[in-house]
């Protein structure tokens, strides 16, 4: 596949954009403010672009940021999508705006809808339709890349859709998958960003003397997954809103597995005495706290097993080789990150850095992943991989 | 209903009195902590640094927002007027309260700035809510259907912000004052259980016998 410089760029923009959305997405859930602007999709009864920028005060400010960090990354997505659809997503874009347009006009007939959100919505009809008859004019970039980038929207639109009924449901278990869910829309994201650049093309425009054995290739997939299983329950401990279940490391409620019985989780309560007033923990949080540590070890020891295995199957000079090194020292960070989060009671900037280091863990191994499974795979000559 | 049920509940008494007593505070609680609140709200408290508020127990050791109940009472007088909970200085006042099942609860906003109100009960039947208050807004009313002990209200906005009330589905409960006192009135004859329960500091219980009255003291240990 030939590269797109400019859409590798924009792909890349896009990533970016999503990194910043998960970075204010763990600044709401650090700060405890995910229900601090209880409507949704309005914002104390404004349209989200036009709520006035004084009333962004307190946990609105991190909740409200983060409302429009991701209509921003579903809007890069929308025209992501469209740029590797191609010449014939235009008809999708001034149909799908047509569709808006007529909502809008509709929603104008109700008492209940305010102006602002009939002139937005008229708007972007209007302007979606205008647009069209202009844009795009390149030809599909790849069936299967469009395919992906269709796959994006989706999830773009479904993650919207989570983070809006977690506030309206008042349900903090739709906050695991739509945690959960951000992880794997960036993985889908960055991946695209990796497959339009030059290097990948580069890559793919010659045969690669070193491929990665099956059997490793399987190992970092297997590594991925354990990342991707980790930081879901990360997110669980997230959204229990309970603070720190266990608060002292290396011990846990100073020993080596705390116990849980009724006397026990009292008198942890009773001494819970932060000016949060988390709601009192409960032995099942213990237990997920003591899970994501357990866990924690399982993901160092495969990472670090992942470049080791890397290196002995194809060098330390390969650029997988070297790219698993900068996994493992992600890792290691995290680790450390891990270990201050517990003991800064759960510091907001402290537990969201955990939160982005965390995900771009699980890019770097899915990425590697990626990369192990296409260019460097041993059967599959570079010519014959189609993208 | 509630009528009916206040009837039959004094019908079977002769006479009733007031149960009344002190909470201590044993021991030395950690200080309280500061709270870091955002400027729009720490202009509010000129002067001073707001604290939580986990012990609060005046000089004479008397512990204030003990809840106070009578373990298994049924009925009593139906509860008439509302619970009210302010916003002021983007703290809750009072702290900790206490309610009859389906009794109103009233939440004002006396403060400058915009707050949302927040109960998040645990107890089946007990609905979640979450509404906006701007600033001196009108007053937000919640009722509940069933028992439960130190019902949270929170603030996301003010993420240090709460309240809790505790929901009985009889009239024989109380919150102790600023001096650790408490009554519980127009208790019938009889003998009870009486409870005290505080956030952080636990439960205490006493078996008493009231004969037109009773008076019984706590003491709650700091953990």
């Amino acid at each position: 596949m030939a590269s797109h410089p400019w859409l590798h760029r924009y792909a890349l923009l896009t990533a970016v954009a999503t990194i910043v959305l998960i970075s204010i997405g763990g600044l709401v859930t650090s700060h405890g403010a995910g229900m601090a602007v209880p409507d949704w999709p309005n914002s104390y009864g404004y349209n989200m672009f036009t709520f006035p920028v004084s009333m962004w005060v307190g946990g609105i400010l991190w909740e409200h940021s983060h409302r429009l960090a991701g209509s921003v990354v579903g809007l890069l997505t929308l025209v992501l999508t469209i740029w590797l659809n191609g010449r014939p997503a235009a008809k999708w874009l001034r149909w799908g705006s047509v569709m808006v347009f007529l909502l809008g006009l509709l929603a104008a007939t109700s008492n209940k809808v305010k102006l602002d959100n009939v002139v937005f919505l008229v708007g972007t009809g209007v302007a979606g339709v205008g647009l069209s008859f202009f844009w795009p004019r390149n030809d599909p970039i790849s069936p299967r890349l469009a395919f992906w980038g269709n796959v994006a929207l989706i999830v773009v639109v479904v993650q919207g859709l989570l983070g809006g009924l977690r506030v309206t449901a008042l349900a903090d278990w739709l906050g695991i998958f739509h945690g959960t869910l951000a992880q794997c829309f960036l993985v889908l994201v960055c991946s695209l960003a990796l497959v339009t650049g030059g290097w990948w093309a580069r890559l793919n425009a010659e045969p690669q003397p070193m491929p990665v054995p099956n059997k490793v290739r399987r190992f970092l997939l297997a590594t991925t997954l354990l990342i991707l299983g980790q930081l879901a329950l990360g997110a669980s401990m997230r959204h229990q809103h309970s603070g720190l279940a266990v608060p002292d490391f290396p011990l846990a409620h100073g020993k080596v597995w705390p116990a849980t019985d009724a006397v026990s989780m009292e008198k942890y309560n009773q001494v819970r005495l932060d000016h949060r007033d988390f709601k009192p923990i409960t032995a099942g949080q213990i237990h997920l706290h003591m899970a994501h540590r357990i866990m924690a070890v399982v993901v160092f020891v495969h990472v670090l097993a992942s470049l080791l295995k890397l290196r002995n199957a194809v060098g330390g000079a390969h650029p997988l080789a070297r790219l698993a090194g900068g996994w493992f020292g992600l890792i290691c960070v995290q680790a450390g990150l891990g270990i201050w989060t517990v003991l800064s009671n759960k510091a907001a900037d402290i537990a969201t850095l955990h939160v982005i280091v965390g995900a771009a863990s699980l890019v770097t191994g899915a990425l590697l992943t990626l990369l192990a499974a296409s260019v460097f795979r041993p059967q599959k000559s570079a010519s014959e991989i189609k993208l | 209903m509630l009528t009916l049920t206040a009837v039959a509940f004094f019908a079977g008494h002769a006479s009733a009195g007031d149960v009344t007593g002190k909470i201590t505070l044993k021991g030395t609680p950690a200080p309280e902590k500061d709270i870091p609140m955002d400027p729009a709200c720490g202009a509010l408290h000129p002067g001073k640094k707001p604290t939580t508020r986990f012990y609060v127990a005046d000089a004479s050791g008397g512990l204030a927002d003990c809840v106070v109940y009578l373990e298994g009472a049924k009925g009593g007088s139906a509860a008439d007027k509302p619970v009210v909970i302010d916003q002021k200085g983007c703290e809750y006042l009072p702290y900790i309260n206490s309610a009859q099942v389906k009794q109103t609860i009233r939440v004002l906003n006396s403060d400058p700035v915009m707050h949302n109100v927040h109960p998040t009960p645990s107890a089946d039947g007990n609905k979640e809510q979450n509404k906006a208050q701007l600033p001196k807004g009108a007053p937000l009313e919640f009722t509940f259907e069933k028992p439960e002990k130190f019902l949270r209200f929170k603030c996301d906005v003010h993420p240090w912000m709460f309240s809790y009330v505790s929901i009985f589905d009889h009239s024989s409960h109380t919150v102790s004052g600023k001096d650790g006192t408490f009554k519980i009135t127009g208790v019938p004859d009889g003998k009870y259980k009486l409870v005290v329960e505080h956030r952080k500091g636990g439960k205490v219980e006493k078996e008493i016998e009231v004969k037109g009255g009773a008076k019984a003291d706590f003491t709650i240990e700091a953990k």
